[in-house]
């Protein structure tokens, strides 16, 4: 029986969905407690009489300012399903093929078309939700599970993204977070943060020893003794564990550091 | 200062202005209405 107990809960969880979550989060989900941001920009920009997203976009500067892709090593659910597929043993893990790089920069495209352009110049109609999220496509799924009304009315546009959700987790499963390196929008907005960001990764040159182990064990492609703060990093800290010279560290210090300065490997 | 935190400081302190200016003009309830209610397009019915 439902209390007004429930029903105050209810209403202050209702709430805390006014303010955005840093990840990849969709708000259709059940068990969403906030708001996703990249819905919630389209959803700014698509309405019939154009406003500029303030809050939104200020929310999602800040987060990436304060953390820049560390979101996505960390805080997105959405990448840290794609890191569990990754673990099912597969004969052949693909590191890389040709074309790896500039299909890096499709995500970028995604940004700007599908999120920004299309919301502002086809009114009502958040493209990236509507025609791409796999994460909506899988709160979709929960909801239309729970409500044979829902799941009888699921028609091509459904059948469509399930279909590039099936993709990805295939995909996912030979290679290393598929959609954060391609795809995901979010991962597009937040990846230049990680040069100015308050939460940075640094390498100690005089420690490093070329080895190339941390290129070696980045799943992101990235080579953190030559570049710590690529778009690309995740900051997921594995090339920290693995270097044996304790070159790379986490670096949340605001100064500037000093030739030889010990780093932060605790982390 | 440090270019770097120079650059960060102005970045935050300019994200929380635009935060301000679209608590002002009530965009927190935009996004709530938004995300309370299913997103038909997100599930793939819009
Ligand atoms: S790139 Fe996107 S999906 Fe991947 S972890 Fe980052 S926000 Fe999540
Ligand atoms: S292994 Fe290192 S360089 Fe690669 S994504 Fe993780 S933290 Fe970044």
């Amino acid at each position: 029986m439902r209390t007004s107990g429930d029903s105050s809960e209810e209403a202050s969880i209702s709430a805390t969905k006014a303010v955005c979550v840093p990840g990849l989060n969709c708000y259709s989900c059940p068990g969403a407690v906030g708001a996703c941001p990249i819905g919630s920009l389209q959803n700014s920009l698509s309405g019939m009489t154009f406003r500029f997203p303030y809050y939104v976009l200020g929310l999602m500067i800040f987060f990436g300012a304060l953390l820049g892709r560390t979101i996505c090593g960390f805080l997105c659910p959405f990448g840290l399903l794609q890191d569990l597929l990754n673990r099912i043993p597969f004969p052949k893990k693909i590191r890389t093929f040709k074309g790896d790089r500039k299909l890096r920069n499709l995500k970028y495209l995604v940004l700007i078309v599908l999120v920004i352009m299309v919301p502002i110049f086809v009114k009502l109609t958040p493209a990236f939700c509507k025609y791409v999220c796999p994460s909506g496509t899988l709160s979709g799924i929960l909801l239309a599970l729970g409500d044979s009304r829902l799941f009888a009315v699921l028609g091509g546009t459904f059948f469509w993204k399930l279909s590039l959700l099936i993709l990805v987790i295939l995909i996912s499963i030979m290679i290393y977070r598929p959609f954060c390196k391609y795809i995901c929008p979010l991962g597009a907005f937040y990846g230049p943060f990680n040069k100015v960001a308050l939460m940075k990764m640094s390498c100690d040159k005089s420690a490093c020893v070329d080895c190339g182990a941390c290129s070696a064990v980045c799943g992101m492609g990235v080579d953190p003794s030559e570049d710590p703060n690529s778009t690309e990093c995740i900051r997921c800290g594995s090339c920290i564990k693995t270097c044996p010279a304790k070159a790379l560290g986490y670096e949340f210090s605001l100064r500037k550091k000093e030739a030889g300065d010990p780093l932060d490997t605790s982390a | 200062m440090t270019k770097r935190t120079f650059i960060l400081a102005a970045i935050l302190l300019g994200a929380a202005a635009l935060v301000v200016v679209g608590v002002i003009q009530g965009q927190p309830g935009q996004v709530l209405s938004k995300a309370i209610n299913i997103c038909l397009e997100c599930v793939g019915l819009g």
